[in-house]
């Protein structure tokens, strides 16, 4: 790749320009983060009338609590699963409306719809599609002989809620899939068609690779939504439990910070979680982005 | 936000511009459905009754929600003049002190009468510090009781008018209304934590925790997985396997009067308060109303069942116009008339002696069998350190532990000794850190 240089003779106007973008990531993310910080090093009583300073002890706790690292392990567990689920029902739908050339806008449109769902909203729509008791596809599943019951089986809460996180990215996949599918130049298919390769074999080895920024950039974009976004999937659909088999990170943080007003450990949680996520992004653009033909 | 500022000014402009704009006194609650709309009636009646203040009352949705928002709102400045925190909280409240105004200073501050003597006992006791001073207005107790649905008792065989006394009693009448098919399920319960935990410990005299309960200071440490708590939550396991106990989901356990109302289950457990909704929601059949149960080989005489329900705290911060709103509405609210009409209609307890009274003399419990239940399960015998009833901070906190323990039970991954084993050394760590933060 190589730059281009372009020389603008004004001196202000850049900073200008940037500076409304720049404020507002002081506001919101470097101050609240800053204070996070901050606050992960105090123990402070819940009304926030006296603080004092604890140093590294929430760290040290929460790397030795065996609830964080079940956490820790649930999250990742959780991230995977709503990545590939997504991911992968979102290439096969745009793959399946690409080829349609009339209804294609009529399919586009309603596989969208989901997106637009407020989050604890589709949370709910699950839970109470799944409702051991009143639940439609629960009953089914009873039909089959398989016993459903997210209130206190915690595989089948897990189940529940990367279903859920997964729905509703599917649209957002689905969409950048389908424009990535249309980018495609008609001729390289056609050539490959005309040399006698069938449909999967086209499929595998031209559309796949010209996918790849297209499904680099969904994957850094699906693990940070399963890390930060699915919180309100998770609230309304099982709060967390069964006995915590749901509490994935970002629950945790709320969990441990809003209703048990234990301030510090849970800004701890969200300074590391912050971590893993720089961590994340790192190793996927040094290692992964390496693949990715642009 | 900018609508907020708009509107703020404007209210500034027109208070400042007219004398007579009334002092608006916010009061954040936990009310919903039936209670809601009487404590809704309450306020407005309270409004129209003079033209200085207005009392604004605001649905934050559970006890919990109610809690940590005001905290949130503390901490932004925001806070309401008025709070209802439930019994839970109420450790969490008292150790607030900069946060805090007391409601018998307040009382004395702005000259109205209060006397803490005129509340039943189980109150008082429940809201004093050690001085003997009572820190917020007691407004809405409750204590858990038995409900049961007389016509599936009926189907079953049994006597409608006969409530199970003992827990060897529950089971068995369970078995019989499952298998004679009168209904799915025996009983449930709201509230596993207050009731099946909290109270048990109570009426089988049995310590929730050291230094009386929380009563004594902040070094305490939880003491509940004693042998009576083991035994009965190895029950509630075996019962559940066998069909004849189902859960209605932590916290308040949303899903039991629900189950009791399509009586899916004959019994339920649940606060007293829960009487208006049972009375408006048990369409097609008739509710029975007794004590809770207890194990007969474990005590002869069951002590008193503790305190639930919410009292109301005056937080700091407000103008001296608007504490003295408080004080006349808490005054408005202490009356007599007032609160028997409370209590008859929602099924809390009479908060006073005088209502009790009241309540006598207008022949009520008369007319309505099963309506003095709660009283005279929270009066009964002299109340031991260990049935005063529990006070330790962080209590949200670890009932939401004992929840997810009892789920760990329920689902088999635990026995009942690990899982409360595991609850006590979870909240012990949270009681810890409280004494440290305060």
């Amino acid at each position: 790749m190589d730059t281009k240089r372009t020389i603008f003779p004004n001196r202000v106007l850049p900073y200008l320009l940037l500076a409304p973008q720049l404020v507002i990531t002081l506001v919101f993310f470097i101050w609240p983060a800053g204070q996070a910080v901050k606050s992960s090093f105090e123990r402070e009583d819940p009304f926030g009338l006296s603080a004092s300073f604890v140093g590294f002890q929430h760290y040290a706790r929460l790397l030795k609590d065996p609830l964080y690292l079940d956490s820790l392990g649930r999250t990742a567990v959780f991230a995977v699963a709503v990545t590939a689920l997504s991911m992968a029902l979102g290439l096969a739908l745009a793959v399946a409306v690409n080829r349609l050339v009339r209804s294609g806008r009529v399919y586009t449109t309603l596989l969208v719809w989901p997106y637009a769902v407020a989050p604890v909203i589709a949370g709910l729509l699950w839970w109470f599609l799944f409702n051991s008791t009143t639940g439609v596809l629960a009953y089914f599943l009873g039909q089959l002989g398989i016993r459903w019951d997210h209130n206190l089986n915690g595989t089948h809460a897990m189940i529940l809620i990367v279903i859920a996180a997964a729905w509703k990215q599917v649209s957002y996949n689905f969409l950048f899939f389908l424009a990535g599918l249309q980018s495609v130049p008609h001729s390289l298919i056609e050539a490959a068609a005309i040399d006698g390769s069938g449909p999967v074999k086209r499929f595998f080895t031209i559309v796949l690779p010209l996918l790849s920024p297209t499904t680099f950039f969904l994957f850094i974009v699906n693990v940070n939504y399963t890390m930060f976004d699915t919180f309100a999937i998770v609230d309304a659909t099982t709060a967390g439990g069964p006995a915590q088999a749901t509490t994935i990170l970002v629950y945790k943080v709320y969990n441990d910070g809003y209703l048990g007003l234990n301030l510090g450990s849970s800004s701890a949680q969200s300074v590391l979680l912050m971590l893993i996520v720089v961590v994340l992004t790192v190793i996927q653009f040094r290692y992964v982005e390496r693949r990715v033909q642009y | 936000m900018i609508r907020n500022f708009i509107t703020a000014g404007f209210m500034l402009a027109l208070s400042a511009s007219s004398s007579l704009a009334a002092t608006e006194i916010t009061w954040w609650h936990a009310m919903g459905a039936e209670l809601g709309q009487k404590l809704e009636a309450i306020a407005t009646k309270f409004n129209e009754s003079q033209t200085d203040y207005v009392v604004k009352p605001v649905y934050k949705g559970t006890y919990p929600e109610t809690l940590t928002a005001t905290i949130a709102a503390f901490r932004a400045g925001e806070q309401p003049a008025i709070v209802q925190v439930f019994e839970v909280g109420t450790g969490t409240m008292m150790a607030a002190k900069g946060a805090v105004y007391p409601v018998y200073k307040l009382m004395a501050d702005q000259g109205e009468a209060f006397d803490p003597k005129s509340f039943i006992a189980p109150v008082v006791g429940y809201y004093t510090d050690t001085e003997g001073n009572i820190l917020s207005m007691p407004f809405n107790s409750s204590t858990p009781i038995l409900y049961y649905n007389k016509d599936v008792f009926k189907k079953a065989g049994l006597d409608p008018e006969v409530a199970p006394k003992t827990w060897a009693e529950v089971e068995d009448f369970s078995r019989k209304i499952v298998t004679s098919g009168a209904a799915k399920c025996g009983f449930t319960s709201a509230w596993i934590t207050w009731i099946q935990t909290e109270n048990l410990s109570a009426i089988h005299d049995q310590p929730f925790g050291t230094l009386e309960n929380g009563f004594g200071g902040t070094g305490t440490e939880f003491t509940f997985n004693g042998p009576v708590q083991v035994k009965h939550w190895g029950n509630l396991k075996k019962w559940a396997d066998e069909g004849l106990f189902q859960y209605g989901g932590p916290v308040g356990g949303d899903d039991a009067a629900t189950k009791f109302y399509a009586q899916e289950c004959a019994m339920t457990m649940n606060s007293s308060a829960g009487r208006a909704g049972v009375i408006k929601n048990a369409k097609d059949f008739t509710p029975g109303f007794a004590p809770l149960p207890y194990y007969d080989d474990l005590t002869k005489e069951p002590k008193n069942s503790i305190i639930g329900g919410a009292t109301l705290w005056v937080l700091n911060g407000q103008n001296d116009d608007v504490y003295k709103g408080v004080a006349k509405f808490f005054t408005y609210l202490s009356q007599p008339e007032l609160q028997a009409d409370w209590h008859q209609s929602t099924g809390y307890l009479p908060i006073t002696n005088a209502v009790y009274e009241l309540g006598q003399k207008q022949g009520y419990y008369e007319k309505n069998p099963g309506s003095d239940v709660a009283i005279q399960q929270i009066t009964r015998g002299t109340p031991s350190v260990n049935s005063k009833g529990v006070r330790f901070g962080n209590l949200t906190q670890a009932r939401a532990i004992l929840d997810e323990e009892f789920q760990a039970l329920l689902a088999g991954t635990k026995t009942a000794q690990d899982a409360l084993d595991s609850a006590v050394k979870r909240g012990n760590e949270l009681l810890r850190e409280f004494e440290a933060a305060n």
